[in-house]
């Protein structure tokens, strides 16, 4: 029991580590680059941007689940 | 950090934390957590339009991960949440007008404030009520200890409601496997769809404070399914309500963005937490949710009249 307990801190551990170096390098490179364009989308062509916002969210959302889902996954079978 | 969009200054670890605390509880509960998100994003000073907005793009994002994850626990009923989005979309069509008219003849604040503290503070001690009588029943009976039994098999104190709203042979009728519902009318589901969604149009967000406690009491689905299917329900809705805010000018993408980031983390963690605990017990933390967004609405209300 106490052995599934560390294994599951373990892999929640792996988790956030992948997900906080994710998070720094996301906000670093590709929002910088983002940020002006989305702003000027905002401005100027208000559809596209709404387009364009739900498109980046669902983009986002499945990028996350699918790079985190593999990466643990791997890390679990590497441990086992 | 500036956001140019919507002109504020804000801590992106404040956002990735709001998004992280918000996503667990969506995961583990099936609610999109509006009533936490709204305050926490006012609170540091982003215009009320584009909390609104930027909380419904957030949605989205973290009821994908939340719904990928109750996917492969098998928690989504796919044929109740294609139903489900026909009636939400239509009910929130109609709270956003019921909105539009009020604001010409009465303070909608003052209403809709009234409003929701009367309905959180309802839902919140119903909920209560039911899961406790629940398990003091399964206590009696012993059902909790015995090992045969799965965690997502459901019963409610108030099962025989769902089952006459089960036996109105209103046609069309369809039968939800998934659920384990035999033949319910398609228009007992799109009644409870219409209710959510006029309640997710009127008092904002994706109204699954509303909808999964519905789902389980009026139309007799297991706890699990309930959660994982409003995920499911909840992408769509507040997708179809982001493009419209989006449009209008409401929605800082950049911000949901970064809050989706910690979302997605907490999205899943709650959604895997589901697996360890019995449909009447997840009722029961529920519980006090709707009662904390009734106390964050009654101060504000509070304030603003002072």
């Amino acid at each position: 029991m106490k052995s599934v307990k560390k294994s599951t801190l373990f892999h929640l551990i792996i988790e956030l580590t992948i997900y906080a170096v994710f998070v720094s390098v996301y906000l670093i490179l590709v929002l910088h680059f983002l940020l002006d364009w989305l702003k000027e989308l905002f401005t100027k062509q208000r559809e596209v941007y709404a387009y364009v916002a739900i498109l980046l969210m669902i983009g986002q959302a499945v990028g996350l689940e699918r790079l985190t889902s593999s990466l643990v996954h791997l890390t679990r079978r590497r441990t086992e | 950090m500036f956001f140019p969009i919507s002109g504020v200054h804000l801590d992106p670890i404040y956002l990735i934390l709001i998004g992280f605390i918000i996503g667990t509880l969506g995961g583990f509960f099936g609610v999109g957590g509006s009533f936490l998100t709204a305050p926490a994003l006012f609170a540091v000073g982003l215009p009320m339009n584009f909390v609104v907005g930027t909380d419904l793009a957030h949605i989205v994002g973290k009821s994908i991960v939340a719904a990928r994850t109750h996917r492969v626990l098998g928690n989504i009923d796919l044929k109740l949440a294609a139903i489900m989005v026909i009636g939400t979309i239509a009910g929130s069509e109609t709270g956003v007008q019921a909105i539009e008219l009020l604001k010409k003849v009465a303070d909608v604040d003052l209403v809709v404030g009234s409003v929701s503290v009367i309905v959180f503070t309802g839902i919140s001690l119903f909920c209560a009520w039911e899961s406790w009588m629940t398990l003091r029943a399964k206590a009696r009976t012993s059902w909790s200890s015995c090992p045969t039994l799965s965690k997502k098999q459901d019963s409610t104190a108030i099962d025989g409601f769902a089952k006459a709203v089960q036996r109105i042979k209103l046609a069309p009728t369809v039968s939800l496997p998934h659920s384990g519902i035999a033949s319910i009318s398609f228009w007992a589901i799109l009644f409870v769809s219409f209710i959510g969604g006029v309640f997710s149009g009127f008092l904002g967000g994706g109204a699954g404070y509303i909808r999964m406690p519905s789902m389980v009491y009026l139309l007799g689905i297991p706890t699990h399914i309930a959660v994982g299917t409003d995920l499911f329900e909840i992408i769509i809705s507040a997708g179809y309500g982001t493009v419209r805010h989006a449009m209008k000018g409401n929605v800082d993408i950049v911000i949901a963005l970064i809050m989706q980031t910690g979302a997605a983390l907490g999205a899943r963690i709650g959604a895997n937490l589901t697996q360890y605990f019995t449909g009447p017990r997840i009722r029961l933390a529920f519980a006090p949710l709707p009662l904390l967004g009734a106390i964050v609405i009654a101060l504000r209300l509070l304030n603003s009249h002072h």
